[in-house]
């Protein structure tokens, strides 16, 4: 059934990761992701990965989860990974035809595969260690410079908050109008394509419509409420950082330093 | 005494427009007066105009004759719109369309982030509201985790979070089960009498309408009945007439009076029905057989 | 004749996973066909669970169901005619209308079914006559109408396509006074022409023991009481413990047989307490106090 996916994979604990300032960490896996970037050799892959296996234990989430997270991008990285193996150039090992499997193409292979690995597990740690309306916050207010442009800062992370909040209400609705259509008879399991999304239309011309009294009741309660707009807004929960970011900070600083020494002592292979 | 009255409607009209443009009046020359510490219930039919009257209370709409005052403030006064929707907070029908955050103290705190409040006043008013609803130990919920009668006694928390000194409740309970009902009725009495806010309930349930100080009954856009509840249940075939429901109490007391028996004309609760029953049979001679 | 019979019917939601919930367990029952029955139970008692059951929407963990003697699992692929068999109008139906015209929609079950246009168009019109929809009101768009007419348009999609047995799930949630009276008369109307056995799921036990001939209780997954209406409301006490209120006048009168006056506490409607104090008043002799 549609409710039984989760959105966001946050999974709430009380770790020094999940404490740490949602800001922080949203600047330490651009760090991350750029260090990931910046190595260029074994040493530094080894140095990408010495960071999770610390990480992933700190914050308290199963090694596992990598797996999860990774499963999804599984083809994309086998995709990538034969794409490098055939068609780099280097000291052939065999061919056929115009393919020929190379030694470069297949570091190259190994080191992006490992690499894709490592910057899905990262990220993967943010989103499961911040709850989703942590994470819209620290964009807004990592974003706020940007309000002096007139960028919509303040109402884009408002849209985020109001989407994320009926995503589940949605899909509740969603699953009682399937239930209703098909206790009319509506077949939505047979048929041609055409038959099939013919067949979507019972369900989504309801769920648009009551989506849209949704949105009109909702403006109606938030107008009550005093809200107009981002002009003059407090928050309740101030972001601080505290000493755990600092150590956060200090942790992918180390990791960043690492991947440059490895940078210069160990050959390129790329 | 004039400083009394929260809420005063004087002399107002309203109308929409239909599809083709016709003028549909909703309000025909309503006066309604509400004293501050009073627990009013609004009863009336589906399409009676109770909810468009209650949409004047915090200036969601402005009558096109008469005027609207709210603790003073004329709804008209246009720089005064937040003064009036602090002062009137205003609760829904359906819980899940006016809550906005996903966590539930977040959503508490929304109309307080609005008002620019400080953060740490934020923070008490938060969890005093919580308590107060009895949501306290549910703030870091998700709020599609919660029952229909938690989720709106969250939206109650919301409205109480601004210290109004009155709610106006727009048919809270008619999408929950009895249960939330009881919950949503209990909390909205407990406010009412712990912290002396007034609440106006808009409901067609009138065993609900049965709990408040006074009921007025609005019909076809005016005010049919303005009294304590006794004294409005005791019409029963006017009520009827109106399509609205008397507790089975006062139905049975009233069609027992109708065959010639003698019995209180103001029966509404159940112990009250019984007594009088209990009184009924005594004077016939019949008399309890099993008594210690 | 049984129209309807579970044998150990049982429902586990999300089987194998840390939230896993048991939802109904070992249900049993047996529903002649022409009755009306009352179902009950609060919420998560697993009554919209069970009913869901009835025209093969979820598939039961274990145990069967028979409609109208067939095994309506036997060849899954056959399951849709059962949804015909059984028609089931969801809780607040009105958001699941969605055709240009109230026609089309109503027809939109008896085309599923893929009847004659003919047979539609009898139907269609039929089906309206029952919820007092007007031939104008047929050929407007369900969003114009009022949210009691589109609730008993949505009642019509069902009833048009002609089950043999009516399930419904608070048909009344929302409605005022008057349009719960109006809708509950016109299915006991449209019950009693045409014979069609009708369940009634219902908060409101005043609604149950005005209209149900018998009272299905659903509590904690399993049937607690499954008896003619007067039977399960002598179980006040017990049903007041599970969190179900009983009519208030049935409280009224377990007060007074409780006090010891020979009045039956079996009491469930105004005219039945009505009766019944004439009854000891004309037993005790003197008529008018």
């Amino acid at each position: 059934m549609l409710k039984d996916i989760t959105i966001g994979q946050y999974f709430p604990g009380k770790s020094l990761v999940h404490r740490m300032d949602p800001r922080m960490k949203i600047i330490l896996v651009i760090l991350y992701i750029v260090m990931l970037f910046t190595g260029d050799n074994v040493g530094s892959l080894i140095v990408g990965i010495f960071f999770l296996l610390i990480a992933y234990p700190v914050s308290k989430i199963p090694m596992k989860m990598v797996a999860k997270g990774v499963k999804p991008v599984i083809p994309i990285i086998l995709f990538t990974a034969v794409l490098n193996m055939l068609f780099v150039d280097g000291k052939v090992l065999w061919s056929w035809w115009v393919f020929k499997l190379t030694q470069e193409g297949i570091q190259l292979a190994v080191m992006m595969a490992v690499r894709i690995v490592c910057l899905i597990a990262g990220t993967s740690l943010l989103t499961y260690t911040t709850s989703p309306i942590a994470l819209t916050d620290a964009i807004e207010r990592l974003l706020s410079p940007l309000k002096k442009l007139n960028l919509p800062v303040h109402e884009l992370a408002m849209m985020m908050t109001i989407a994320l909040r009926f995503i589940p209400t949605l899909i509740e609705e969603t699953d009682k109008i399937i239930s209703a259509q098909k206790a009319r008879g509506a077949d939505m399991e047979s048929g041609s394509i055409i038959d099939r999304a013919k067949a979507m239309i019972p369900i989504l011309i309801p769920l648009f419509v009551s989506a849209f009294r949704r949105a009109e009741e909702l403006a109606l309660a938030m107008e009550c409420r005093c809200y107009r707009g981002g002009e003059g807004r407090t928050r309740m929960k101030q972001l601080h950082l505290c000493g755990i970011d600092f150590v956060g900070l200090a942790f992918v600083v180390f990791c960043f330093a690492l991947t440059l020494i490895t940078n210069t002592l160990l050959p390129s292979m790329f | 005494m004039e400083q009394d009255v929260i809420l005063l409607a004087d002399h107002i009209s309203f109308h929409y427009f239909d599809d083709n443009e016709r003028p549909i009046p909703v309000l025909k020359d309503l006066s309604l007066t509400v004293n501050r510490g009073e627990f009013v219930a609004v009863l009336g039919h589906n399409g009676s105009g109770k909810s468009t009257l209650a949409k004047h209370f915090n200036a969601i709409l402005l009558p096109e004759t008469g005027n609207c005052i709210v603790d003073g403030i004329n709804t008209r006064e246009e720089n005064r719109l937040y003064d009036i929707r602090q002062r009137v907070g205003m609760v829904f029908q359906n819980p899940d369309n006016q809550i906005v955050a996903t966590i539930v103290e977040e959503d508490v705190a929304f109309a307080l982030e609005n008002m620019g409040v400080s953060p740490a006043e934020i923070r008490k008013r938060v969890d005093d509201a919580l308590k107060s609803v009895g949501m306290y130990e549910f703030r870091e919920h998700a709020p599609h985790q919660l029952s229909g009668g938690q989720k709106q006694r969250v939206a109650i928390a919301g409205v109480i979070a601004m210290r109004p000194d009155c709610i106006v409740l727009d048919e809270p309970t008619a999408m929950l089960d009895p249960r939330g009902r009881w919950e949503v009725m209990r909390t909205i009495r407990q406010l009412n009498r712990e912290f002396g806010i007034t609440v106006v309930l808009i409901t067609h349930y009138m065993d609900e309408a049965a709990q408040c100080d006074r009921v007025v009954v609005m019909d076809d856009g005016k005010i049919l009945f303005n009294a304590a509840p006794k004294e409005v249940f005791s019409h029963v075939k006017a009520l009827h007439a109106v399509g609205l429901d008397v507790p089975q109490a006062a139905q049975l007391a009233d069609e027992l009076i109708e065959l010639g028996y003698s019995l209180p004309p103001d029966v509404i609760s159940e112990e009250e029905c019984a007594d009088a029953l209990a009184a009924l049979l005594d004077g016939a001679g019949i008399h309890p057989q099993h008594q210690a | 004749m049984s129209i309807l019979r579970t044998e150990h019917l049982s429902y586990v939601y999300s089987q194998g996973t840390p939230f896993e919930k048991i939802a109904i367990e070992d249900v049993n029952i047996d529903i002649e066909e022409g009755e009306f029955v009352g179902v009950i139970g609060h919420t998560g008692s697993g009554k919209s669970t069970l009913i869901q059951h009835f025209n093969g929407l979820l598939r039961p963990t274990s145990g069967k169901i028979f409609v109208d003697g067939q095994d309506i699992w036997a060849n899954p692929k056959e399951i849709r005619k059962f949804r015909f068999m059984v028609g089931l109008v969801f809780q607040y139906p009105e958001y699941q209308l969605f055709e240009e015209t109230v026609y089309k929609d109503i027809a939109f079950g008896p085309t599923n079914m893929g009847l004659t246009p003919d047979e539609i168009d009898r139907r269609v019109k039929e089906a309206a006559r029952f919820v007092g929809l007007s031939p104008i009101q047929l050929e407007k768009s369900p969003f114009e109408l009022s949210g009691g007419q589109k609730r008993r348009v949505a009642i019509a999609g069902v009833l048009a396509m002609q089950p043999k047995v009516l399930v419904l799930d608070e048909p009344t949630a929302g409605l005022d006074p008057k349009g719960r009276d109006s809708i509950l008369s016109q299915i006991k109307e449209y019950h009693q022409e045409n014979g069609t056995t009708v369940l009634l799921v219902s908060h409101s036990m005043e609604d149950v023991a005005q209209y149900a001939q018998k009272a299905l209780v659903m509590n904690n997954a399993k049937v607690f009481l499954h008896d003619d209406v007067e039977k399960v409301f002598s179980h006040a006490a017990e049903m007041e413990a599970m969190g179900l209120s009983i009519p208030q006048v049935s409280r009224i009168f377990l007060d007074l047989a409780g006090r010891g006056y020979p009045v039956t506490p079996n009491v469930f409607t105004v005219e039945g307490a009505k009766q019944e104090i004439l009854r000891v008043l004309g037993k005790g002799g003197s008529a008018h106090a």
